[in-house]
């Protein structure tokens, strides 16, 4: 059950997306992200498929996991179709009480639709093939910039690594604890409200408990290796561009150009 | 009464990449009143088998049993099973979470539908049992020692009165009085109330000197299920899957090949003494 969120969760496979240098792929997710904006075009969309298609093609992970990644997101995908579904002027189609549903409309809550399933999956599609490291270590060089005006650069990127790496960590704890919790009787599914809500209690004492801990360990294991920030620290594996990054540049360019040459031809 | 696994199989994540079996057609039925222990190296599913044991995990294939009724069948009362059934997980006292030890022990009879007072008999007998006396009631549980919050944590599970007694582990990370001291009132709550234990052990020396059977558990199969001397002889195989006979075993093997005429499946120190006496005739 807690198994099941994708987010973060890195698919090891042996393909040319994921063996692409991680600053290549956060920047090309960027700019799949904007293409899906700037496109207002069914032609646009059409693009944007094909791209996103290749991609999930050529990575080599099934598709039924970038799909897991939309679970969580259904609420939001709902709550935004039904407001652009239902408010939008334009020609009334269907009209009951006080929803009206306009041609408009439709076709403004489908973009939508669109625009945020691709949105989740192309993130996926990058999360699932960089492991989490390779991702904060391509986040710190692309914002090395940012260290001239005081932004503390290496600091966010090592908080983030240490987040990630302790996702999975935590889960297991909390499956850890859950479990005994249950052999000891607890029911954390059945109850109203603010009977699960108090269910969870001695599930979360512990696992607040035992995060605290691990945060102190931690803190400990890193200063015993004279860790002391970002300052004259090498990295083992630093980051270079090989020539399919810069390929991958080329493409994501001519993909981007590409979806700009439709919206103003599509005008 | 009795668990009894029949052709137990369980994949973690079957159909990707992260598939694994932790077990393969597991046949195995502990009776009551038994003292078993099951042994195996890290990773051979020794912790995965516990957790069928109470209902905490379904196999992906095969049946579990408890008195010969299928827990997975339809309205079977998994929340009774657990409390027929108690699991000390490893390291147990990562689950406290009360203000007081005596309520933390509470929580299981509670759950149990007791009412307070009845809960708070229960808990006070189980804290007897494992060595906590009524200068704990009301410590914080995050303020004890290392090895007496173990103990309240074996308490909270032996407070709901379970007929079996599943531990994992009890004593990793103890020292070795705290180790002793956990394993014999262990072996008290056997003998005494009766209950059976199985008890998963990386200790040779430990399973040997209290346990009456040995569950060998490699890559997911039972590679030996016998008395511990029985499982002991096999010690050039145990070896094979990354584990050992009780040191005195190999003295005692040692000793034979030099002529001594000692008897080589001793298990324990005592024995080994006995025999030892017995063949230098004094």
């Amino acid at each position: 059950m807690i198994r099941d969120i994708t987010i973060g969760q890195y698919y090891p496979a042996d393909s040319i997306l994921h063996r692409l240098d991680p600053r290549v792929k956060f920047i090309g997710t960027l700019i799949f992200l904007v293409s899906l904006f700037v496109s207002n075009k069914w032609e646009g969309y059409l693009l944007a498929t094909a791209f996103l298609g290749a991609m999930i093609l050529i990575s080599k992970v099934p598709f039924g996991f970038m799909v897991k990644g939309l679970k969580p997101i259904f609420m939001i995908l709902l709550i935004t179709v039904a407001f652009n579904l239902f408010l939008t002027p334009g020609t009334i189609l269907v009209q009951f009480w006080i929803f009206k549903i306009t041609d408009a409309g439709c076709l403004q809550a489908g973009k939508m639709a669109i625009r945020l399933i691709y949105l989740i999956i192309g993130s996926s599609v990058m999360t699932l093939t960089t492991t989490p490291n390779q991702l904060t270590d391509g986040l710190e060089k692309l914002m090395r910039p940012l260290t001239r005006i005081k932004v503390p650069v290496h600091e966010i990127a090592m908080m983030m690594s240490i987040a990630l790496r302790f996702i999975p960590i935590l889960m297991e704890e909390t499956d850890k604890i859950m479990k005994a919790q249950i052999a000891r009787g607890a029911d954390f599914e059945s109850g109203n409200l603010i009977k699960k809500a108090k269910a969870l209690i001695p599930l979360l004492v512990p696992l607040f408990i035992s995060a605290f801990r691990r945060a102190n360990d931690l803190a400990m294991a890193m200063e015993a290796r004279c860790y002391h920030g970002g300052e004259g620290r090498t990295q083992m594996k630093p980051l270079k561009y090989a020539s399919r990054d810069l390929a991958a540049y080329g493409i994501m360019l001519l993909y981007l150009a590409g979806s700009i040459v439709i919206r103003i031809l599509g005008r | 009464m009795s668990i009894k696994l029949e052709h137990v199989t369980y994949t973690y994540s079957p159909g990707t990449v992260y598939e694994m079996h932790a077990l393969e057609d597991v046949n195995l039925e502990i009776r009551d009143g038994q003292f078993v222990g099951i042994i195996g190296h890290t990773g051979s599913g020794k912790s995965t088998l516990i957790q069928h044991f109470n209902g905490l995990m379904k196999p992906t294939g095969g049946l579990v049993l408890y008195n010969g009724e299928n827990i997975w069948g339809e309205n079977y009362p998994l929340k009774a099973l657990r409390s027929h059934v108690g699991l000390v997980f490893q390291y147990p006292e990562h689950q406290l979470f009360e203000e007081s030890v005596l309520e933390d022990v509470c929580f299981g009879p509670k759950n149990q539908g007791l009412s307070p007072d009845e809960a708070k008999e229960r808990a006070k007998e189980a804290l007897a049992q494992v060595g906590l006396g009524e200068e704990f009631y009301s410590s914080s549980p995050f303020e004890l020692s290392g090895g007496q919050k173990r103990r309240a944590a074996i308490a909270g599970v032996l407070a709901m009165n379970p007929d079996v007694l599943v531990l994992d582990e009890p004593t990793a990370g103890l020292d070795p009085r705290g180790r002793d001291e956990i394993l014999d009132q262990i072996a008290e709550l056997h003998s005494v109330r009766g209950i059976t234990i199985i008890l998963v052990s990386h200790s040779m020396e430990d399973i040997a000197k209290y346990v009456e059977r040995i569950i060998v558990m490699n890559k997911g199969k039972v590679a030996f299920d016998d008395a511990p001397k029985e499982v002991f002889s096999h010690y050039r195989e145990l070896e094979g899957m990354g584990l050992a006979a009780p040191q005195i075993t190999y003295i005692m093997h040692a000793l034979k090949e030099k002529g001594i005429p000692v008897d080589e499946t001793a298990t324990t120190v005592e024995e080994a003494r006995v025999s030892i006496l017995k063949a230098l005739g004094k």
